[in-house]
């Protein structure tokens, strides 16, 4: 084996086209173009690297301007050095693979072992500042704003900002981290402002969809004092009604005279019912995440539930796929068939179709009402709200997607099994059956194996199969919250991270890891029975 | 099943005829079954292709009018789609996503694949192995954690945040190094070494040996990875659909989803229109790369 020399980082060893030892200095031998061009990407990535910088100046991340700084240190040794020929072409890949691919599993990991989740998003600081703003109410000398309700980029979904107006004319933009000066603003006679740098304002039919969070929105201000909106084109400050005290660390309510104490295992302000606050922050759990879906009765029903369907889900496809794209490939595969260009060309057509649009398409044709199964076979079927036929519409969906895959891979291990072979199972007195089960097959699964592996793996975490189709319903008594007839895993976490009332992050991040757990294991037994390993030393 | 052509056949036709019956007979066992079959499976294959279009041209517009046979044809649908969608910008969207992540995976996977074929050097079995494990946990996977993350870089950066383009390009980028960096790397290793060692030799530095020899050798794997990398991203929902929130940067398979989400009956046909053009690059790039299509799939790239 000629690789890995210790000793000798990055050194070209046997066969590495770099050359040492040339008179000439680092600019021998290489075109003139192509310093050009190396120089220009090198000066492009720097001005990346300054652009970088700047916001992470402004908003004081010492540690991201090293890391940045490090990056553009790095690439320029790789790219300058001559003992660093290997890694001047992983770099690019390696960089983008670091950032969004193997952090995010990380950071996966670490938020899976929190209770982050709608309600538990900051820290404990930005909770009990959030409580205080929330619980004011109006008093005698309470100042009274005009309120412009407007939000931080995009009207639906951006972040909300009062943008207020005091009895002098002043104007303020409020956010959920206090309240600074707003400049250049344009305001009407009213004290409205129409126009502002930096925000959008809303819409009076904008504000209204997002009433409910308007009504959650307050502006903390000085000490215990905090903005809310009264209606939606006027605010108030006052002080804060619920009020922490740092010496029992502990929420009091001032007008009940009910106490909340914090909870740092919890992540949250409790009473001593145990009634909570619905403001918390983010603590670590542990293992809780994980315990719940395993051990927990209600969860874990859920998590097997769906487990088994899962993998039931995979390997029918899987088995599906393979049956009809072989027994395709099989009956094409014979000399002189006249129009066997127009079948290939035919059957082949499901794979070049888009398979998103695709299967939209399937949901509608099983659509209960309207749908094109039900007018033309005359039946009443509920296609997706039952759930065996859910599944059923599910997989039939996903077969006639795959089937053409597996026709164009066992068209090509087919023929590359010499003819030969089954003729002289011929002559030695074998059926066509018995020639195809002992000789054909057998070669066949030696192509075929680690295609219907990796099949069964995409398979296993097919998340527009399902969610385009069926969204993992039809759903039983428990709501969307429980696992769906359908659901996979990976749409059973979809929907608890971004399709619920209340996001669970740090729950359907245990779930990823799960999942990720369960296909290592498939994985590592897969590749184990495959000569995949053996290329590395190659 | 018989699967195995059995019946030997003779090189030269035989001098004794047979009656039309039996030679139809003959031809009904060793051909006409076959041709049976695959009027079934084309039929199969093609129904849910014809409704669509058919679909697509219907007058009417809605899924309960909708035939399997079209029974008139109007460009109604294709406006309605034009006029109260912002269907154009969805398309640019897709096509962005789509030739930006093929064409920067290509080129990022090839530079990979090249180092882990042709260098020796330390941490390259690790480097390998590790592309593997890592395929093991699917990006979209992660994708609370790119969440969490991108509304941290999103503030700080608005240029990368939810509803821009550049933010889910760098997303997608990050699975730029995958197995498709295995394929490509057994595709190199086909290429003989001596080609480059005599390029070496006349004094050829290795970007050159790299860009000038070994790029144009391996085009059908950069064809077919390219063709896997566009297919996959045209047809990604999960990542597009946390990213993708504000209608105008939309990607078209995410708007044609909201049209058909809210309105199941009555958008069917604006549906089908667009169904049929998100079909239509995927259409031509199978066109035009269908000569490396076999080659490529039989080597171990996959997809649905």
């Amino acid at each position: 084996m000629t690789a890995d020399r210790p000793g000798t980082p990055g050194a070209p060893a046997t066969g590495a086209p770099a050359r040492r030892d040339r008179p000439g200095g680092p600019w021998s031998g290489a075109s003139v173009g192509g310093q050009v061009v190396k120089i220009l990407l090198l000066g492009l990535f720097t001005a990346l690297g300054a652009w970088a910088i700047l916001p992470l100046y402004l908003a004081g991340v010492w540690w991201g301007i090293a890391l940045v700084a490090a990056v553009v240190a790095l690439v320029y040794w790789v790219y300058f050095s001559r003992r660093t020929v290997p890694a001047k072409y992983l770099v690019p890949g390696v960089l983008f693979l670091m950032a969004f691919q193997i952090f995010p599993v990380l950071y996966t990991m670490s938020t899976s072992l929190t209770n982050m989740s709608d309600g538990h998003r900051g820290s404990k600081e930005q909770a009990i500042a959030s409580i205080e703003a929330f619980s004011v109410t109006r008093d005698a000398d309470s100042r009274e704003f005009v309120l412009t309700v407007a939000a931080n980029g995009d009207p639906e979904t951006g972040d909300l900002v009062f943008l207020l107006t005091d009895d002098e004319g002043h104007a303020f933009a409020g956010t959920e981290e206090g309240l600074t000066d707003l400049v250049g603003a344009r305001v009407d006679d009213a004290g409205k402002v129409t126009e502002t740098l930096g925000y959008t304002v809303l819409t009076p039919a904008q504000v209204n969809a997002r009433s409910d969070e308007l009504q959650r929105f307050a502006v903390p201000t000085d000490d215990g004092a905090g903005i809310r909106s009264s209606g939606l084109s006027s605010a108030f400050e006052g002080s804060a009604v619920r009020v922490y005290d740092e010496a029992c660390d502990c929420i009091e309510d001032t007008e009940t005279g009910i106490v909340y104490h914090a909870d740092d295992e919890r992540g949250a302000f409790y009473d001593e019912d145990g009634q909570r606050l619905p403001q918390g922050w983010q603590v670590g759990v542990g293992l809780d995440n994980f315990a719940r879906f395993l051990f927990n009765p209600t969860f874990a029903s859920s998590f097997f539930g769906t487990l088994v369907w899962n993998i039931a889900f995979a390997a029918s496809v899987t088995l599906l796929v393979f049956v009809v794209g072989l027994a395709v490939a099989l009956t094409l595969h014979v000399p002189r068939m006249r129009g066997k260009v127009f079948y290939r060309i035919l059957v082949v057509l499901p794979y070049a179709m888009s398979s998103l649009a695709m299967y939209l398409l399937w949901r509608d044709m099983f659509n209960a009402d309207f749908g094109l199964f039900n007018r033309m076979l005359g039946l009443q079927v509920d296609w997706l709200g039952d759930v065996w036929a859910a599944r059923i519409a599910v997989i039939l969906a996903n077969v006639w997607l795959g089937y053409p895959y597996m026709f164009l891979v066992a068209t090509g291990a087919l023929q590359a099994i010499p003819r030969e072979l089954s003729q002289a199972a011929h002559l030695d007195g074998a059926g066509p059956w018995q020639a195809f089960r002992h000789v054909t097959l057998p070669l066949l699964m030696v192509a075929m194996t680690p295609i219907l592996i990796a099949t069964f793996a995409f398979n296993f975490n097919n998340f527009n199969a399902v969610w385009l189709i069926t969204r993992g319903g039809p759903f039983g008594s428990e709501g969307t919250t429980a696992g769906g007839a359908t659901d996979l895993l990976i749409t059973y976490t979809y929907r608890l991270a971004f399709s619920e009332a209340t996001a669970q992050y740090g729950y359907a991040a245990a779930l990823s890891v799960m999942i990720f757990l369960i296909v290592s294991v498939m994985s590592v037994i897969g590749l184990s029975r495959t000569k995949a390993l053996q290329e590395v030393d190659r | 099943m018989s699967v195995v052509d059995v019946a030997p056949s003779p090189a030269h036709p035989p001098v004794y005829r047979r009656s039309t019956g039996r030679r139809f007979t003959l031809w009904a066992g060793r051909l006409g079954w076959r041709h049976a079959v695959m009027w079934v499976v084309a039929a199969f294959a093609i129904f849910p292709v014809l409704f669509v279009v058919s679909a697509a041209i219907n007058p009417v517009g809605t899924l309960s009018s909708s035939q399997l046979w079209p029974t008139g044809a109007s460009p109604a649908n294709a406006q309605d789609l034009f006029r109260n969608t912002p269907f154009g910008t969805w398309y640019v969207n897709s096509l962005f996503f789509a030739v930006g992540n093929a064409a920067i995976t290509v080129l990022l996977s090839a530079l990979a694949a090249y180092a882990f074929s042709r260098m020796r050097f330390r941490g390259r079995r690790v480097g390998l192995i590790g592309l593997l494990v890592i395929q093991m946990f699917p990006q979209f996977l992660a994708i609370v954690a790119i969440y969490l993350m991108f509304s941290n870089l999103g503030e700080l950066y608005p240029a990368i945040g939810f509803d821009t383009r550049w933010g889910l390009l760098l997303v997608y980028l990050g699975g730029a190094l995958s197995i498709n960096t295995w394929l490509m790397k057994g595709f190199f290793d086909t290429v003989p070494r001596e080609l480059d060692e005599s390029a070496q030799m006349d004094g050829a530095t290795h970007a050159q040996v790299f860009f000038r020899i070994m790029l144009p050798l391996v085009t059908p794997v950069l064809a077919i990875v390219g063709l896997l990398v566009f297919i996959n991203t045209i047809n990604e929902f999960l990542l597009a659909s946390v990213f993708l929130r504000d209608t105008g940067s939309q990607t078209l398979g995410l708007g044609l989803y909201q049209l058909v989400d809210s309105q199941r009956n009555a958008n069917f046909g604006m549906f089908a229109v667009g169904a049929l053009m998100l079909s239509l690059p995927t259409l031509a790039v199978f066109w035009f790369l269908q000569r490396y299509i076999s080659e490529g799939l039989t080597s171990g790239a996959v997809k649905g």
